[in-house]
């Protein structure tokens, strides 16, 4: 079994190795993703650089892919995010679901969401593991339309009719609760005026 | 529904894994003739890869010539991370890495782990994660793959293991790169970011600033899930919308992970000759994955215990989890995340309910159900080697296994071997939990607290990469800890196996008789699932009690 190379003396075989090193770097590094960004460049250049949504002036103003933060009474608030909806440190809260850090957040959640005695959808209590999740329930934007309509002006029934609008499942058969993406649903709100 | 669904991915990744396990075979064999198309990719390899790969090698040739590239690998990619500063492909500007970090860093993705004390999109340039990161993503699951092919050619009996470099270059460009080409590519399709632009700034609707990373995300998401390595692109993993951005790639990342793994036990039957013992193998390792699935899904369903008592609406636990892959998602990525040693996640484990977090750490204590990409078939074979033995004590015969004696060196290998990974874990639990290394880092003091540095121990050990996040981990003391644990857990049950192998290799066959236990029943089924369970799991038993099972039961739950 014994041969030449296996034999050779370390520096060559260090060489040798190297050799490997950039063959493989070449064919993983280089030419793979290189292909990967052609494909993304001509097959969906949208999605493959962030879905990013702009104004009319041309102004970026988000992502339809990530949550952004929404305070005012006007507009539909996403789920709680641990990260402050920023956009280059996604994360969770990663709090045990036993936590009383979670309870006490739920508390004040609970604290400023006006009810009217219906408890408060689970989706708005807890944050996603990215804290950029973009959607909410449908029932929990429901829960949210009074609160919308009444801030705008309008009958709550139109923006019942825009949810019916974005209300999607995800999975079809397999997911059965209904999602709405919050930043779509209110720059809808915004356009159509209402 | 959801049990319907998730018997349909799983299957779905199993009945791939058949054809993938014969096109991995032919891969990694040398071609039949001196002719045809085989032949002419073995000689295009020859010509890449220089001498070096032509020689056959012994098995401690083909361990030192392992270790020697797997160390070229570390220095390598310590450089380009150490220069990140001076190197392109820098749009944001990320600097220096403390070298705690960095040493962590690599030792984490060069032993297929994919630990993560850092967020990619904070800490590291796009040419970081290309040309290091992403790199040994592909070579470090190329060498599990090779050095599973040499354990199988040794026990064919075969005392040349084959040569690592030519295997390793056939792992590479002739598995792992189409693979991940065709899932790049679906992915990109399927809406995850590939991009070399750097960061978008959004003024958002309330006119808040949002900074937008982005990057070269589907290239790097398709290899991690494939090679069983689960460092994200992002910090957040594959919870983030830009690494995971539907229910359709959530599905599509879920059956990459368990794709190669899958196929490397058809593979293993292949080249030893023994596919109906490769099923046993298979049916066994698939009989605890179906369990753990069962029961993740079922505790994850649970609401959260923190809201009993408030006027919160009935649901599944939500935290940590993202609502476009649905409610079944979180526990059973959960689970197939840990039994592979992938790593990966898309919900965070820190919040999963406590019981739940429970399965995910069996998963990384059992490590064989299905196991990383190459080693978790070799872990499984190092149970294999009790089982028998054990079986053979029980009748007074001396055991064999694949028609070869199994006797004291091999048992002290295969044990020494196992027993390195509940003495790293329990070792390194007992140290953290005890000193302010550990103690002092941890989100929640108490069980759940316990629970994080066990998890932390536990997926270093496995060479899995997940992580209890809530734990404060970039710290010197756990850099070099799991880094340290990361590689011995790595190398140790890549070395001991193949040195078993040799030993059999030297070994005249034993011819079978009807006293011989044979490989391909469900009797041996049970043979080594009771050695997988007894000897795998009930080291843990304390621990456990002591964090996911007290946490539980203080919650009320």
């Amino acid at each position: 079994m014994n041969n030449a190379i296996a034999e050779a003396p370390l520096f060559s075989r260090i060489a040798a190795a190297v050799r490997i090193v950039l063959v493989t770097m070449t064919f993983c590094s280089l030419l793979y993703p290189l292909l990967i960004l052609g494909v993304g460049y001509l097959v969906t250049p949208h999605t493959a650089g962030g879905s990013l949504l702009r104004n009319e002036q041309g102004g970026i103003i988000g992502s339809a892919f990530l949550a952004q933060g929404f305070a005012r009474p006007e507009y539909f608030r996403p789920r709680p995010s641990a990260v402050d909806y920023n956009g280059s440190a996604a994360g969770g809260s990663n709090l045990s679901p036993a936590s009383p850090a979670l309870r006490a957040r739920a508390e004040e959640i609970l604290a400023r969401t006006a009810g009217g005695g219906k408890p408060l959808p689970a989706d708005l209590v807890s944050a996603s593991g990215s804290g950029l999740d973009p959607h909410i329930t449908l029932q929990a934007a429901s829960y949210q339309a009074p609160r919308v309509a009444a801030a705008r002006g309008i009958e709550a029934s139109e923006v019942m009719e825009l949810l019916a609008k974005h209300a999607f499942r995800p999975g079809r058969v397999f997911t059965p609760e209904p999602l709405v993406n919050v930043l779509l649903l209110n720059l809808d709100l915004d356009r159509s005026g209402r | 529904m959801s049990i319907f669904f998730i018997t349909l991915m799983l299957g779905g990744a199993a009945l791939l894994s058949w054809p993938l396990g014969q096109a991995m075979t032919w891969a990694m064999s040398p071609p039949r003739q001196q002719e045809g198309f085989r032949f002419r990719i073995e000689k295009v390899l020859q010509r890449l890869g220089g001498k070096i790969i032509i020689a056959e090698q012994n098995w401690k040739q083909y361990v030192l010539a392992l270790l020697l590239f797997n160390s070229v690998m570390f220095a390598v990619v310590f450089a380009v991370l150490a220069l990140q500063p001076l190197l392109p492909l820098n749009p944001d500007a990320r600097g220096a890495i403390e070298p705690s970090l960095i040493f962590h860093t690599v030792a984490s993705f060069t032993a297929n782990t994919n630990l993560q004390h850092y967020a990619g999109e904070l800490t590291m340039s796009y040419f970081s994660q290309l040309f290091g990161l992403m790199w040994l993503q592909f070579v470090s699951a190329a060498t599990g793959i090779a050095a599973l092919t040499a354990l199988a050619r040794g026990l064919s009996g075969s005392s040349g293991l084959g040569n690592f470099y030519n295997d390793l270059l056939r792992a590479t460009l002739l598995i792992l790169l189409p693979l991940a080409t065709t899932g790049a590519a679906i992915l990109v399709l399927g809406g995850v970011v590939m991009t070399l632009d750097g960061a978008a700034l959004a003024t958002t609707i309330e006119g808040a600033n949002q900074t937008i990373a982005r990057g070269p995300v589907a290239a790097f998401v398709a290899i991690k899930q494939l090679g069983t390595n689960g460092g994200g692109f992002f910090g957040a993993n594959s919870t983030h919308p830009f690494e995971n951005p539907t229910f359709l790639t959530n599905v599509v990342e879920c059956m990459f992970i368990m794709l190669v793994p899958m196929a490397c036990v058809w593979m293993f039957g292949r080249l030893t000759g023994r596919l109906r013992h490769a099923a046993v193998i298979f049916l066994v390792m698939g009989a605890l994955l179906a369990v753990k699935v069962g029961f993740a899904n079922y505790l994850e369903s649970a609401p959260s215990a923190a809201f009993t008592g408030l006027p919160v609406a009935a649901a599944a636990n939500l935290e940590g989890k993202e609502l476009r892959f649905g409610t079944a998602a979180g526990p059973t990525w959960g689970v197939l995340t840990t039994a592979t040693s992938n790593g990966s996640v898309n919900c965070m484990h820190d919040s999963l309910n406590p019981l739940t977090g429970l399965i995910a750490l069996t998963g990384m204590w059992f490590n064989v159900s299905f196991g990383g990409v190459g080693v978790g078939m070799i872990n499984m074979f190092l149970y294999i080697i009790v089982g028998v033995f054990i079986s053979g004590m029980m009748v007074g015969r001396t055991p064999e296994y694949l028609g070869r004696k199994v006797e004291t060196r091999e048992m002290k290998f295969a044990l020494l071997a196992i027993l390195v990974h509940p003495l790293l874990i329990l070792g390194g639990t007992a140290l953290f939990a005890a000193t302010p290394w550990g103690a002092a880092t941890v989100q929640d003091q108490g069980f759940h607290g316990f629970s994080e540095i066990l998890y932390e121990f536990s997926s270093a050990a496995a060479n899995n990469g997940s992580g209890f996040e809530g734990l404060g981990d970039n710290t010197a003391a756990w850099n070099v800890a799991t880094a340290i644990v990361m590689l011995l857990g790595r190398f140790l049950p890549i070395i001991l196996p193949l040195a078993i192998a040799g030993s059999l290799a030297a070994k005249k066959p034993a011819p079978a008789t009807a006293g011989t236990l044979r490989t391909d029943t469900p009797l041996f089924g049970l043979v080594i699932l009771g050695s997988v369970v007894f000897i795998g799991a009930l080291l843990f038993l304390p621990v456990a009690v002591l964090g996911p099972i007290a946490e539980h039961l203080a919650s009320g739950g």
